[in-house]
């Protein structure tokens, strides 16, 4: 656990040093918003916000967890990181908290242009929609740390993180964008029962799946 | 490989025969002795195709998830290849259920798609063991990716019921014909039965066979790959 926290402290400090990812993604995240808002048609964009969230964070979030993930190969850190004499699982830990934290950064901001850009009303019990809203970002930064650490090793890597992240994240997806509707319009998180349900369960099962594997992903 | 060599001349030789047999037999059942279906007429004969591809290509992700969890926890380069037959024969099975089921909707749904629970987790499942086949086929003589792979039909499989839940709780008009009653929807005349379990047998058998054939293509191959390295060793 200590050495989880040791890895999750460096990556935070070199974030605030740099302010690399945190910057990146935040603009990355206004650019794709921007092409959404153009692409929809006005009337009913705010019907859409939803749909036009959860893709923008996903595939924004794809790009940054690569990154978490393409860093540690600069002067042979990743080695430095599997030479520790920690548990492999740790690293994970480590690496998915870390994304977890910049993702959340990222989201806030998508929140906030939501309401400027597509005129979603701020909703009277914000604690449904954040909710909501962590339970996708764990979710989806459990499956998508661990594919980064194979995708990051393959030649093709831009491409395959998408090609082998988004087909196992439709069941998020579509239970995100569901709850999110219900919780956006003002619905409490226990009418949107069923979806958080399967939410909470594929938080559950991806982080412990991706826990107990990774280590075999690392396997040198 | 003492399994391997007790296996080997019965799937070389009696299962392409009882394949072949079984596969004879079925289609007669289908086009010859089951009868015309009361209201969708002889359309609802493909179901005989249809159900049992779903089957076989079931079998074959579970079984490739089987071996992949064992390939990850005890190594061993007979799982890794059971595994990736298993994707390989699993997908084939994969894509014609999604070729005979829109024959059969057409006509009968009038539209060829529609986002039905099952159809959408067919595709979604179909999607993800496509990318396990890009991910095997990216990178030759690698070790690391049939961990790679492993890993993703281990997850892949695990996040099935999770799918299933979700598609289920998202949109629900495909027939449910197994599980119903005789007079709700299920197989009404006995001889349907008999056709259904004809062909799953004739369905079985030849996932089985292909199965093998595969297995036995990879290990070839691999054997091709070592012999050349050794090859290029002696050269040297």
């Amino acid at each position: 656990m200590i050495a989880a926290w040791r890895i999750l402290h460096k990556d935070l400090v070199l974030e605030l040093r740099t302010r690399e990812a945190l910057s990146g993604l935040i603009v990355l995240v206004l650019l794709i918003l921007l092409t959404f808002t153009f692409a929809l048609n006005p009337e009913g964009a705010s019907a859409a916000a939803p749909a036009v969230q959860w893709v923008t964070f996903i595939f924004a979030g794809l790009m940054a967890i690569q990154r978490s993930f393409l860093i540690e190969r600069e002067n042979g850190a990743w080695y430095g990181l599997l030479l520790c004499p920690i548990d492999r699982g740790a690293i994970f830990v480590a690496k998915m908290a870390s994304n977890v934290i910049v993702l959340g950064g990222a989201q806030v901001v998508l929140l906030a242009l939501l309401v400027l850009f597509l005129g979603v009303s701020v909703p009277v019990a914000p604690f449904g929609l954040l909710f909501v809203n962590v339970l996708g970002l764990i979710g989806f930064a459990a499956l998508a740390t661990l594919f980064a650490a194979i995708s990051v090793r393959l030649r093709a890597r831009e491409m395959m993180l998408p090609l082998l992240v988004l087909p196992l994240l439709v069941p998020l997806v579509i239970c995100a964008v569901e709850a999110s509707r219900i919780v956006m319009a003002g619905g409490t998180i226990a009418s949107a029962g069923p979806w958080v349900r399967v939410l909470v369960t594929f938080d559950v099962i991806f982080s412990v799946a991706g826990w107990m594997v990774f280590e075999q992903l690392v396997h040198e | 490989m003492n399994v391997h060599r007790r296996i080997a001349p019965f799937a070389d030789r009696v299962l392409p025969l009882l394949a072949t047999v079984a596969m004879l037999a079925a289609l007669a059942c289908i086009f010859l002795y089951v009868p015309n279906e009361r209201v969708q007429g002889p359309v609802q004969r493909i179901f005989y195709f249809h159900v049992n591809c779903w089957w076989a290509a079931y079998l074959g992700f579970f079984i490739a998830a089987g071996s992949s969890a064992l390939f990850l926890w005890r190594g061993g380069a007979s799982y890794d290849r059971l595994a990736h037959a298993g994707v390989e024969v699993g997908i084939l099975f994969c894509t014609m259920g999604l070729v005979t089921g829109p024959i059969w909707a057409r006509p009968i749904w009038g539209t060829w798609w529609t986002w039905d629970p099952r159809l959408t987790m067919a595709v979604i499942l179909w999607t993800i063991f496509a990318v396990y086949l890009v991910l095997r086929s990216g990178a030759r003589d690698e070790p690391e990716i049939s961990r790679y792979a492993a890993v993703l039909a281990v997850i892949g499989v695990l996040d099935i019921p999770l799918i299933m839940i979700s598609v289920r709780l998202w949109r629900g008009i495909h027939p449910s014909v197994i599980s119903a009653p005789a007079n709700k929807g299920g197989l009404e005349d006995p001889r349907m039965v008999t056709g259904l379990l004809v062909a799953l047998v004739a369905f079985s058998l030849l996932f089985l066979w292909l199965l093998w054939l595969r297995y036995e293509g990879l290990r070839l191959r691999d054997e091709l790959h070592r012999l050349e390295d050794r090859m290029d060793e002696s050269t040297r």
